[in-house]
């Protein structure tokens, strides 16, 4: 991006959100709502706690099939989670976005949303809070990926299993890692409620007129 | 192939055949069932998938997706480590009680009579005679405590011994180059395993469950014990070997399960 571009005063032909990042966006988000769809039917097959998961909002109608879904949409994570962290850090998008982010600046930030005095003005960039909800669902998706990986090949992914504690830790890992993600979502989905323009930007790639 | 061949009706054992259509009746109304899977991958994240194709036409979906596993199970052939060994663990950690499990309720396990007993042995290999228990115990005996884990998700750590696989392949002079090993059980229970799997070192023919002759509830007469396969590969009450190119399948994978199972 230019900083000509930056200094544009027309806010709707200034690109916020390159094709890439949005097509890896919404990829990202189909992959996610699989796996965790048919990962929630998998759990179901051998509950960790005392709950279930209500088969209505599972994917895969059975045991086998949620496993189908499932090891077919981890490639599409896997795939298109490499692409997005590699266009990212090579563009230098990643450090340019989401950092520097500080405790205190989250703290500010954090304040000043509950008092509802954060600005979105301009959607280019993010406020400390934002920076830290979208590295920690990148991180949360690495790990989730890691331990679903102990769990797939235990056996073969040795030292990566020994790193998380064993194949039974690496189950919890893999569910909290879920449960965490979940939680981002809802998150995410209740702020973009709250700023529906954030959407058509997601979308669109520009900042629609105001 | 011999262990293919219907059973002569002479003598028919009328208990026997109803037990046989029962356990057949009962898998065609589980697949109601197995599809829903399709109906159901219209909830959610159904409607998003695969734009382009209607979600609707379940048989493209399941299509889709079969070859998918098909591609899992070639990547999973390639991560496969011949020499790379499952985790063994120490006899304090031992699950006790060791799950049961099976396609069938406990109350269901099938008895196999030891007198009787005799494993078929066919296909690409050398040496075609059946095979008794006892012969089966004086060859070399190996232990392992290992962990099962279920394609459900739940694991138990258990000991068995046995015959190394690898041993009894080469003592029979199967051909190694096949690509497969199949297995017919007494529970009507059939898998097949990949050659590279049946070859390593803790894959065990079990005669034993932690030191006592293999309890029929865990398989006896005999197990196949693979520490680097879930649950569901491991057949129990073996009654079968057959060594082939030809790809057989097994009773799960048959339904959907991914057929290389790897752990």
């Amino acid at each position: 991006m230019t900083s000509n571009a930056i200094a544009s005063t027309a806010p709707d032909a200034r690109s916020i959100h390159p094709l890439w990042m949005r097509i890896t966006h919404w990829l990202n988000a189909l992959a996610v709502l699989v796996l965790v769809a048919s990962g929630w039917r998998i759990y179901n097959a051998s509950p960790l706690f005392a709950f279930r998961i209500p088969d209505a909002v599972t994917l895969g109608g059975w045991l086998g099939g949620a496993l189908q879904w499932h090891f077919a949409a981890m490639w599409l994570l896997v795939f298109n989670g490499f692409v997005y962290l590699a266009i990212n850090i090579a563009s230098g998008r990643l450090a340019a976005r989401f950092f520097p982010v500080t405790p205190a600046g989250v703290w500010h930030d954090a304040l000043a949303a509950l008092k509802g005095r954060l600005s979105h003005a301009d959607p280019r960039r993010y406020n400390s809070v934002q920076k830290l909800a979208y590295l920690f669902v990148m991180l949360d998706i690495a790990v989730i990926v890691l331990s679903g990986l102990v769990l797939w090949k235990s056996v073969q992914f040795a030292v990566l299993r020994e790193l998380l504690g064993g194949y039974e830790l690496a189950r919890r890992i893999h569910f909290f890692g879920m449960a965490s993600l979940v939680a981002f979502v809802a998150v995410h989905l209740v702020m973009v409620a709250l700023v529906p323009r954030t959407l058509l930007t997601m979308i669109r790639g520009r900042a629609p007129k105001q | 192939m011999k262990i293919f061949k219907a059973p002569r009706m002479t003598g028919v054992d009328g208990d026997a055949v109803v037990r046989e259509a029962r356990t057949l009746i009962a898998r065609q109304l589980d697949q109601p069932a197995r599809r829903a899977f399709l109906q159901r991958s219209l909830t959610l994240g159904g409607l998003s998938l695969l734009t382009g194709c209607s979600i609707s036409d379940d048989s493209h979906v399941e299509a889709a997706l079969s070859k998918i596993s098909r591609f899992n199970d070639k990547v999973q052939g390639l991560i496969f480590s011949p020499t790379q060994l499952a985790e063994t663990y120490p006899e304090s950690m031992i699950t006790r009680p060791f799950p049961f499990n099976a396609y069938y309720g406990e109350d269901e396990v099938r008895e196999v009579d030891e007198a009787g007993y005799r494993l078929e042995v066919t296909g690409m290999v050398a040496d075609r005679r059946n095979w008794t228990l006892a012969e089966l115990r004086a060859m070399p005996q190996h232990d392992q405590v290992t962990r099962h884990i279920c394609v459900e998700g739940w694991s138990a750590i258990g000991k068995w011994g046995g015959v190394r696989f690898a041993d009894f392949l080469h003592r029979i002079g199967a051909d190694t180059t096949a690509k497969y090993v199949g297995f017919k059980c007494a529970d009507d229970y059939y898998t097949s395993i990949d050659m590279p799997t049946a070859l390593h070192p803790q894959t065990l023919l079990t005669l034993s469950y932690d030191g006592q002759p293999l309890p029929p509830k865990y398989g006896f007469p005999m197990k196949l014990r693979m520490p680097t396969k879930l649950g569901y590969k491991n057949p129990k009450h073996i009654k079968a070997i057959f060594v082939t190119n030809t790809y057989s399948g097994g009773y799960w994978e048959d339904q959907g399960y991914n057929w290389f199972g790897g752990s």
